[in-house]
């Protein structure tokens, strides 16, 4: 059987039932939200899987969303399915005042630099994690450069007019 | 004066040779001659921090050739190098590796700032948290360079600029110096 979107998502519903959770499809690839507690169990269950097969951690990454009440910061999975050649994402909320997330090394090792980039550029704090410490930037640093509260860029430039790079 | 008769002067030996019977006799100031084969021969770190970096190696390469101004033996350590070219984004994780390297560069020793991020930050300069605002920050810089990046042609421009500075007596080190006597023979 071709593994697609559907059956995926049917396999983690029989699975999980209820803590899974709005499933998207942005641009064809599988979304979804899961209860930070039970990341690891997700992550191994469709490492696992006979038919799944998602042994390739492909990315970890994290947004940061202020106006969402003890949801700020959310951690997302990228993995892909080597046999299937199938890529899904899912995602992890948590409160930004206790931004613990279970480790993830335990399952992929190339987890190790990429919770070390997210902790070092959102905070957030893998427990478990064998050696989280500033990976990019110098360890002196004491902020999260990547949170929203430091602004992008400038807002009264002028000179980076959308109109200047042809897409007013 | 155009680019290639300066060129052209600047390298002819400095000097003047007196004509005699038994073949001739060269009179110069050897603090000229020291400063003529040193810039005829300098020898650049290989140190690249970003996409200027691409561009030094095609300068390097067959098609710009910078060996064709003396610029070829390329080290890969600080202590066989005379001129240090940063040639990309100096980050303050970069920074102490950067002193380091140019510590530990034999004297003399200059330094050739390529592009806009070494320079002053460049596309960096606003709201950056990681950017040094230019390499002058953390060690002396003889020659800009202007671009993002800059062409072969500019570097290249950028070495011979350095060269002629040598010859001149007007870089940092040649200048703290205290003025030798003309010796006399």
């Amino acid at each position: 059987m071709k593994l697609s979107n559907d059956s995926v998502k049917e396999k983690l519903i029989k699975k999980f039932g209820e803590q899974v959770s709005c499933f998207q499809e942005p641009y064809g690839m599988l979304t979804f939200e899961t209860p930070k507690e039970i990341n690891l169990k997700v992550l191994s269950f469709l490492f696992d899987d006979e038919t799944l097969k998602f042994t390739f951690l492909t990315a970890i990454c994290a947004v940061h969303y202020p106006d969402k009440k003890d949801k700020e910061l959310a951690v997302v999975y990228h993995l892909h399915s080597l046999t299937a050649n199938l890529r899904i994402r899912f995602k992890v909320f948590t409160a930004i005042e206790k931004p613990d997330v279970f480790t993830a090394t335990g399952i992929f090792s190339s987890a190790n630099w990429m919770e070390r980039e997210t902790f070092d550029f959102y905070g957030v704090n893998f427990i478990g994690h064998p050696n989280l410490k500033r990976i990019l930037n110098v360890d002196e640093m004491d902020y999260f450069p990547m949170r929203k509260e430091f602004p992008l860029e400038d807002q009264t430039r002028i000179d980076k007019d959308d109109e200047m790079f042809g897409r007013g | 004066m155009d680019v290639k008769s300066s060129i052209e002067q600047s390298m002819s030996f400095p000097g003047e040779v007196h004509q005699s019977p038994t073949g001739g006799i060269l009179l110069s100031r050897i603090d000229d001659v020291i400063n003529w084969a040193r810039s005829n021969s300098l020898w650049p770190l290989v140190f690249g921090t970003s996409c200027c970096a691409i561009e030094m190696m095609s300068t390097a390469s067959a098609k710009y050739d910078w060996s064709r101004f003396g610029f070829e033996v390329a080290r890969a350590t600080p202590r066989q190098a005379d001129v240090i070219i940063i040639a990309g984004t100096i980050v303050n994780k970069i920074a102490p590796v950067l002193k380091r390297l140019y510590d530990q560069m034999a004297d003399p020793k200059y330094v050739i700032a390529m592009g806009a991020c070494a320079t002053s930050g460049g596309p960096f300069f606003y709201n950056t948290y990681s950017v040094v605002k230019g390499a002058d920050h953390i060690i002396p810089v003889d020659v800009y360079i202007a671009g993002c990046p800059p062409r072969p042609e500019a570097l290249i421009h950028a070495m011979i600029t350095l060269q002629e500075k040598i010859k001149s007596g007007l870089t940092r080190e040649q200048i703290r110096m205290p003025k030798p006597e003309l010796i006399s023979l």
